[in-house]
């Protein structure tokens, strides 16, 4: 499967799970604030995915959970730089360029873009 | 009292699949606010019939142990009005189900004939908002829903 029909695919898979228009899911877009995603969207979206590609996506793998409320991965609403490589590691799907600059968590989201689920997508149907 | 919209399941496999129908009657009162001069069915409590329906197979098929809660309405059709006298039922199947959630796909049918479609997700909460305390009880399934539901439990006493 190349990367442009797994987008293809992706872009369907938003477009039913979120209600949005087909022009809007650009690989650059960010699910929560350009598409609107809510927390139990993802949840919806990992259904979709697994079904669309016939793959398995184990709990936390495209989107980890048990982050923020550890403090030692978290400090002052900051990723400490061991939760910085942690999910750096367990994300190897994700962007982080301009996350690492300044790990705020509320700019977290910005990680969970349409090309990140691509990227994902991508590691799983061509492993 | 509990909101309970539907009144019998007629059909329940564990983790697959369940039908429950409920009879629509011009003795409930909410019918005559909605209308008065022209009565029918809200299409919401459907959609919440379909969800007691579809709910009750997701917390059953984990053995009651986790907190369902209605997370999203991923579609809801209906294609006709439903009015006293009619019977609804609600044909639900789980599509998937994980630690944190549940997809289920419904139809709706109106005295035997499919009028529409309801497909709903739900929330295991207690694995989604892990930190955030809820009472341990579990206050979703309580014993009205248990008493839909027995006909069709193994019973342990034989």
């Amino acid at each position: 499967m190349t990367e442009e029909e797994v987008f293809e695919k992706v872009k369907e898979t938003l477009v039913d799970a979120l209600s949005v228009e087909e022009d809007e899911v650009k690989p650059e877009a960010t699910l929560t604030g350009d598409l609107g995603a809510e927390s139990i969207d993802f949840l919806d979206i990992v259904f979709r995915l697994e079904k669309a590609f016939d793959i398995k996506i184990p709990r936390g793998e495209l989107f980890p959970d048990n982050v923020l409320n550890n403090p030692e991965l978290v400090q002052d609403g900051k990723l400490t730089a061991k939760g910085l490589g942690m999910l750096k590691e367990r994300m190897p799907h994700a962007d982080f360029s301009e996350f690492e600059q300044d790990p705020d968590i509320n700019k977290m989201a910005e990680l969970f873009k349409v090309q990140t689920i691509v990227n994902y997508v991508m590691s799983k149907v061509t492993a | 009292m509990r909101w309970i919209w539907i009144d019998r399941f007629v059909e329940f496999e564990p983790g697959k699949r369940a039908t429950a129908v409920k009879n629509v009657s011009l003795a409930e009162e909410h019918l005559h606010d909605h209308w008065a001069a022209f009565p029918i069915m809200p299409a919401s409590l459907m959609i919440e019939g379909m969800a007691q329906t579809a709910g009750i197979l997701v917390g059953q098929a984990r053995d009651f142990q986790e907190k369902v809660i209605l997370a999203k309405i991923t579609r809801a059709e209906l294609e006709e009005i439903v009015t006293p006298g009619d019977q609804i039922s609600y044909h639900a199947e789980i599509e998937a189900i994980s630690p944190q959630a549940a997809s289920t796909r419904g139809i709706v049918r109106k005295n035997g004939r499919e009028i529409g479609r309801i497909d709903l997700i739900f929330s295991h909460i207690d694995q989604n908002l892990a930190g955030v305390e809820f009472p341990q009880e579990n206050f979703v399934f309580t014993g009205q829903f248990e008493r839909l539901l027995a006909p069709f439990l193994e019973r342990g006493d034989g």
